[in-house]
């Protein structure tokens, strides 16, 4: 090794400053280093930005828009306004606003068909108002009556909805005709439409019951059951029945945080597994490449190098390279965050953002302070180590740590050059441990990696049981038969009909009749959806928290949310209350069904028959008896169901949500960097290594041993790492993913089925293990080569 | 009796301008014989050993050792000559710190995959020979200069080749300890050993060596056995 690779600056330079040179000579260590930081900020970049993009988009547009975390409907026949205003006084309500009169408009289609949508139009003479801060979007707030500001999350905003165009706010004839003049929205989606006060008269269909709508904050009210006190505060201090509805903001935010709250605990894990690998792998590779120089230190202090020249010198070795990888990691870090970004965007309904300003600054600057630190500690060393030491390290008998290992391994029945670099690790612990953790980091992050994309998809299936159903059959006709008064049936096949269709038809092995509905419970909040079935349901459903699912009538399975928001439990007895008829139902199942506020209640369709006589499927889902072709079954049965004008349809067997797709190819790339830098973490300790024993190597040769046995050498020098950081890291990884996982499901407001949690096989584990492994042994190749072609009589020549 | 070296025109260049370190060099060394190389530094005695050792290449010319020309060889088939014929002995000893004395001696023996019992058999007859059997499990940083030297010598022998290469073996000892190694190297050339040793020390090459090679700039000045005289 040449003693130049720093010399002193031109004489006149006044200090005596030392700068680099002869850089070609520390080549490899100093690509190293350079691309170990570039891959360790590049990680950081994208695990930052998506944290930060990932980070409670729901809490931030409702703290900015002072959401109501309480919005309630009051039946103006029983409480007058006054009544109304005052429970805004109550104690524990820190702000309110409202009552603004409710009015529900009807708009018909551009046909003039009936959509069935009905909007909620709030009157309202501001935007603003203390609480619920309706944000506009385009255009301005309603001045006058037939003016409206329509809600971009209203059911007739769509996207050719433009400033000035006219609503027709029912198909009656003579119904008034409302102007937009303003886009807005409510962070809790408090109506669909706002006009001012004195139009909500005219919008009122004349003998229906009319409602107001207050909007509350309270000082408590970051649970369910906080919110749930409030609520019940509120409807004692007014008459009974007077409060119609009440909606949770906690449930509006569990809708909006489906996604977000599934990728958030996500990426926090990678963030923080990235950004702890990246000291790590910063900190061995600085200190290891500067402490691999304390000799040529002595050579330099010997010549005259004051101690602050030193350290100086060595913080520059490690801060120009350093500093290129961080340029070079937060170029590369915002290319690749761009489309993840794109990705995110997309899950969390908002508009595209670029790598936030201050993570670009933030993470190099980290980056480059951790460097300094980490070459710091071995250039203070150094340059404080008197000159007569620093010249006799690597010349004098080392410490003789770790011999007791070379004792040791001489004794197994293994080639010498083996065991020669199985020993080898325990003369370095230091080196050696910062291997350990690059091996065991690398294979967490795999592991984990892969636990979740499996998990992903395991989410995926369990949220779509239909997947199974191959055949649908719609009998015509939308939404559940309406019960409407005046009997118009709709022109629908007969269901009895249509099912003796479907099971006479060769392959159906059944055909489960479904129906959708609203039910409110007993003594709870509003309305919530139920599923009906009829026939052998089990084909369709949910994975299964606990409990079972529904045998017959009188049963129901249903999600955690409903539990947790009921405040019922798996067998408890509960009360629907379906057209003012109470139904008593058992709950035997908690399913796997987080979104739609995660209250949908599946049950036989006989358990409502007592409300709603007239019940029936409005579609069969058709399962088939095994090697049955689907293509040939669903053109038989289109055949034989012609006359009856229903729709028969083959599923799409595949479902693989968007979302899925994105966190997968998230996760991908995150460990693939993670991996590389753990691999660049091993090549780095294995470069030091090698240069270090390139004199040992070299008697090695010089008595004999082969290029092969060199490399076996070398080779075996990681392994011993490999096998124990892939023993640590697949466990941890697998810690990781079975902590994270139900925090994710948690935050969705689900439990945890056990198919989306135990989702590693025996092989998988075992390939991951080996995966740790291979990480080490490639990154010891390299250096590996270098040994077994380094020329053995300049070898023996580094004295 | 046969030759055990034979150099033919050899020539190493370090770098391809400017004038060779070594040779043109032709020269043969037979079986049984010492031979002392010496000269000024610079001159090209180690390059020469290294040459004979394979451990280097030459640029031009033929190098064959115990009958095998070795200048063509890859690098597998160069290591396991080493193994097979070559004993060297450096200057600084080159022991590994971490392995004990006797791991250091039968590492040669161990990388040509000999047999545990013959090879510790071998190791033990040489530690007693040389006289370093009490250092046997000690590491070689505890002993001195003298019995490094004897450690290595043993670690040379341990697969008996057939020629012995020393590079200034008692460069880095004190009088007394380059006495022993001297009659080291006296009592293996007396037993048949074919010896090459590197020296500046004219005491050492008088006394072990019946032949001595002068270099002079990479050329063989004076090569002269201790019967005959031979001037070029
Ligand atoms: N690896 C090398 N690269 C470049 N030049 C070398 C190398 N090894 C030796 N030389 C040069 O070749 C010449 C001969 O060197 P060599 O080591 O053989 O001399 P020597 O006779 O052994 O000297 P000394 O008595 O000082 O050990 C010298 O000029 C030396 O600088
Ligand atoms: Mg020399």
């Amino acid at each position: 090794m040449s003693a130049g690779w720093m010399r002193r600056g031109r004489s006149g330079s006044g200090g005596g400053r030392i700068r680099l040179g002869r850089v070609g000579r520390r080549r490899v260590q100093t690509i190293v280093m350079t691309l170990s930081v570039l891959m360790a900020v590049a990680s950081a970049v994208v695990a930052g930005s998506l944290m930060a993009s990932a980070s409670a988009p729901f809490d931030t547009a409702f703290a900015r828009q002072h959401g109501a975390q309480l919005t309630a409907q009051f039946d103006e026949g029983r409480a007058t306004a006054e009544q109304i205003a005052a429970t805004g006084r109550l104690a524990g309500v820190t702000a309110s606003s409202g009552p603004y009169q409710v009015a529900q408009i009807d708009p018909p289609g551009p046909d003039g068909a009936d959509l069935q949508q009905t909007e909620t139009v709030v009157g309202r003479a501001t935007a603003g108002g203390g609480v619920d801060d309706v944000t506009l979007r385009s255009g301005r707030w309603a001045s006058k009556p037939g003016e409206i500001v329509l809600s971009t999350d209203a059911n007739s905003v769509g996207p050719d909805t433009r400033l000035g165009t006219t609503l027709k706010t029912s198909g009656a004839a003579g119904s008034p005709t409302l102007t937009v003049v303003g886009l807005a929205s409510s962070v809790t989606d408090s109506a669909d439409g706002w006009v001012v006060p004195a139009e909500i008269d005219a919008l009122r269909t004349a003998g229906a019951a009319t409602s107001a709508q207050m909007l509350y904050r309270f000082s408590s009210a970051a649970t369910t059951a906080e919110v749930n006190a409030d609520r019940a505060a509120i409807a004692a201090a007014l008459p009974k029945g007077a409060m119609v509805s009440a909606q949770s903001y906690l449930d509006v935010k569990l809708a909006a945080d489906e996604n977000t709250a599934l990728f958030v605990p996500v990426m926090l894990a990678f963030g923080v597994l990235g950004l702890l690998m990246s000291v790590i792998i910063i900190a061995s590779v600085v200190s290891g490449a500067v402490g691999a120089q304390i000799r040529r230190i002595g050579i330099l202090k010997s010549i005259g190098l004051t101690p602050g020249q030193v350290v100086r010198a060595y913080l520059a070795q490690a801060l120009i390279p350093s500093s290129v990888g961080a340029v070079i990691g937060v170029v590369l870090g915002n290319v690749l965050a761009m489309p993840l970004m794109g990705d995110t965007a997309q899950m969390y309904g908002g508009s595209a953002s670029a790598v936030t300003w201050w993570i670009d600054l933030a993470v190099p600057a980290a980056a480059l302070v951790l460097v300094a630190v980490a070459a710091l500690v071995p250039a203070l060393r150094a340059g404080r180590l008197r000159t007569v030491e620093a010249l006799a390290v690597g010349r004098a008998p080392r410490t003789g740590r770790g011999r007791w290992a070379q004792r040791l391994a001489a004794r197994l029945p293994l080639p010498r050059a083996v065991t020669l670099g199985l020993a080898a690790p325990f003369a370095r612990p230091v080196r050696s441990a910062a291997l350990l953790a690059a091996v065991v980091f690398g294979t967490t992050a795999a592991t984990f990696a892969i636990g979740l994309t499996s998990s992903a998809s395991a989410v995926t299936t369990a949220r779509h049981p239909q997947g199974s159903i191959p055949v649908s059959v719609f009998l015509g006709g939308d939404g559940p038969a309406p019960v409407a008064a005046g009997g118009s049936a709709p022109a629908q096949a007969d269901p009895a009909k249509v099912r003796a269709a479907i099971l006479a038809q060769p392959g159906t092995a059944a055909a489960i009749g479904q129906s959708q509905g609203t039910v409110s419970v007993a003594g709870g909040t509003g309305t919530i959806r139920v599923r009906l079935y009829q026939g052998p349901s089990s084909a369709e459903a949910f994975a299964l928290i606990s409990g079972r699912w529904f045998h017959g009538p009188g049963e129901i399975v249903v999600p955690t949310h409903f539990l947790t928001t009921t405040g019922t439990k798996v067998g408890d007895t509960v009360t629907l209350v379906d057209q003012g008829v109470q139904v008593p139902v058992r709950i035997v199942g908690e399913d796997f069904d987080p979104g739609n506020a995660g209250l949908t209640i599946n049950t036989d369709m006989a358990t409502l028959a007592g409300a709603q006589p007239g019940l029936h499927p409005v579609f069969y889902d058709v399962v088939l008896k095994p090697g049955t072709e689907v293509a040939a079954y669903t053109s038989g049965l289109r055949t034989a169901l012609q006359s009856s004008g229903v729709q028969v349809e083959a599923n799409e067997t595949e479902h693989v949500s968007p979302v899925v797709v994105a966190f997968d190819a998230m996760s991908v790339l995150l460990t693939l960097m993670l991996v590389s830098v753990a691999g660049l973490g091993v090549l780095n300790s294995v470069v030091l290594d090698t240069r270090e024993r390139v004199h040992d190597l070299g008697v090695c040769k010089a008595v004999g041993m082969t290029p092969g046995q060199t490399v076996a050498q070398v080779l075996s020098s990681v392994v011993g790492a490999g096998l124990v950081g892939a023993a640590l890291g697949v466990p941890i990884g697998l810690a990781l993913h079975d902590y994270i996982i139900p925090v994710m499901m948690r935050t969705a407001g689900s439990g945890t089925p056990s198919q989306i949690e135990d989702v590693y096989g025996l092989l998988e584990l075992v390939l991951l293990g080996v995966g740790g492994v291979a990480v080490a042994v490639c990154g010891a190749m390299l250096p590996a080569g270098w040994a077994a072609k380094a020329r053995t009589a300049t070898a023996l020549r580094t004295e | 009796m046969a030759n055990v070296i034979e150099l033919e025109g050899v020539v190493k260049r370090y770098d391809s301008a400017g004038a060779p370190a070594l040779g043109p060099v032709t020269l043969t060394v037979a079986e049984g014989e010492a031979v002392a190389v010496t000269g000024p530094s610079g001159s090209g005695k180690s390059t020469l050993l290294n040459l004979v050792a394979g451990l280097d290449r030459p640029s031009e010319g033929r190098v064959s050792v115990g009958g095998l020309q070795i200048d063509g060889l890859g690098e597998k088939a160069l290591a396991r000559f080493r193994r097979e014929r070559i004993g060297m002995v450096f200057q600084f000893f080159n022991l590994l710190d971490d392995l004990t004395v006797r791991d250091n001696i039968l590492l040669p023996a161990q990388l040509a995959g000999s047999a545990r019992g013959k090879a510790a058999t071998r190791a033990a007859e040489l530690m007693g020979v040389l006289g370093i059997a009490k250092h046997a499990d000690a590491y070689p940083g505890r002993l001195s200069g003298g019995e490094r030297q004897r450690v290595a010598v043993a670690r040379a022998l341990v697969n008996r080749p057939a020629l012995l290469l020393a590079d200034e073996p008692t460069g880095a000892l004190d009088t007394a300890s380059g006495h022993e190694v001297r009659q080291l190297l006296v009592d293996l050339h007396r037993s048949g050993q074919t010896v090459v040793l590197v020296t500046h020390d004219l005491v050492l090459a008088e006394a072990c060596a019946e032949r001595t090679i002068q270099l002079v700039d990479g050329h063989v000045a004076v090569d002269r056995s201790r019967n005959a005289e031979v001037v070029r």
